[in-house]
């Protein structure tokens, strides 16, 4: 917060993130995938910018702050791409994903119950 | 005594802010892999839009406004310990650590409701994800309030009033967090 911004309306600020708000739940009632976007991600990344630069002041702290943000989040998603092949994709040139071995807990419940089967038809 | 941290200057800023745009840094780091891997199962699991379906829209959205207000407050305190008024900094300093309270309140009623219909961290990986993102955050929440009482403590002393910006910051990032949080697990089902 600089001398030279003494009157900021910081109530003003709050009222417009609230009615941000309330049209990032409103637009995707009308479910169109684009307007879910939009109202949904778009306005969140419209809130995110307010807060930084009304509420957090950022833009008034030396360059380097936001610079130093940026390159967190920008590195943060080149190691999320780097590992994206193995959400998206089901194979590769040496690999593939047996899906039922991360979709599905191996039956040990199962497996239990017949041991005790077992062991109560040998009893 | 003063901490050094508050008297001597280092790039440009004072020390102990410079600490917490690190702090903020790393953050970014941690909720942004959490929320990359989420968009990114999300994306290629269509049933996580069944389980999307099960979150509490208006919970979450009130949980949002709940701390929008309380960010609102800790940057009003930060303007009252800029003009030298600790008591009233303190003030909205606690009005913003019962925004904290009400929030977690609320998660807790959520999670309730949530864990006593079986939806569990075990569950699947989209309640995996729900409960260890939630989570994460709610801790930052429970950390921001124990802080801030601390520097309120002070504050309403008219001593180290330049905490209450630093708290301030912490606290608006927390409530960042949460608007990217809000959309993925509430909106977008």
């Amino acid at each position: 917060m600089s001398e030279d911004e003494p009157h900021t309306n910081y109530v003003k600020i709050w009222a417009i993130l609230v009615v941000l708000l309330a049209v990032s739940v409103a637009g995707p009632e009308l479910e169109i995938w684009w307007l879910t976007l939009v109202t949904a991600f778009g306005i969140a990344l419209v809130k995110a910018y307010v807060v930084a630069t009304k509420f957090m002041h950022i833009d008034h702290a030396p360059k380097f702050v936001t610079y130093l943000m940026v390159t967190c989040l920008v590195f943060m998603m080149l190691f999320m791409a780097g590992s994206a092949s193995d959400v998206f994709k089901s194979s590769g040139d040496n690999w593939y994903k047996i899906e039922s071995d991360w979709q599905y807990m191996p039956p040990v419940a199962q497996h239990d119950e017949g041991a005790h089967a077992e062991e109560a038809g040998n009893h | 005594m003063r901490p050094i941290a508050t008297t001597r200057s280092a790039a440009g800023m004072p020390t102990g802010l410079l600490a917490v745009w690190w702090i903020v840094a790393s953050e970014i780091v941690i909720f942004g892999g959490l929320l990359g891997a989420y968009i990114m199962y999300r994306l290629s699991h269509d049933a996580w839009a069944g389980h999307a379906a099960n979150t509490n829209t208006l919970i979450g959205t009130t949980n949002t406004l709940v701390l929008l207000t309380s960010s609102l407050f800790a940057v009003l305190a930060h303007q009252a310990a800029e003009k030298g008024d600790g008591k009233k900094a303190a003030r909205f300093l606690m009005y913003t650590m019962a925004g904290a309270v009400a929030f977690l309140c609320i998660k807790g009623y959520e999670w309730n409701y949530e864990i006593s219909h079986g939806m569990t961290i075990t569950t699947n990986t989209f309640w995996s994800f729900y409960y260890t993102a939630a989570g994460i955050h709610g801790a930052h929440v429970i950390a921001g309030a124990i802080i801030m009482g601390i520097v309120a403590k002070d504050a309403a002393k008219g001593l180290e009033l330049q905490r209450v910006e630093l708290i301030g910051i912490y606290w608006h990032f927390v409530d960042i967090v949460w608007i990217f949080l809000f959309p993925l697990l509430y909106i977008a089902k």
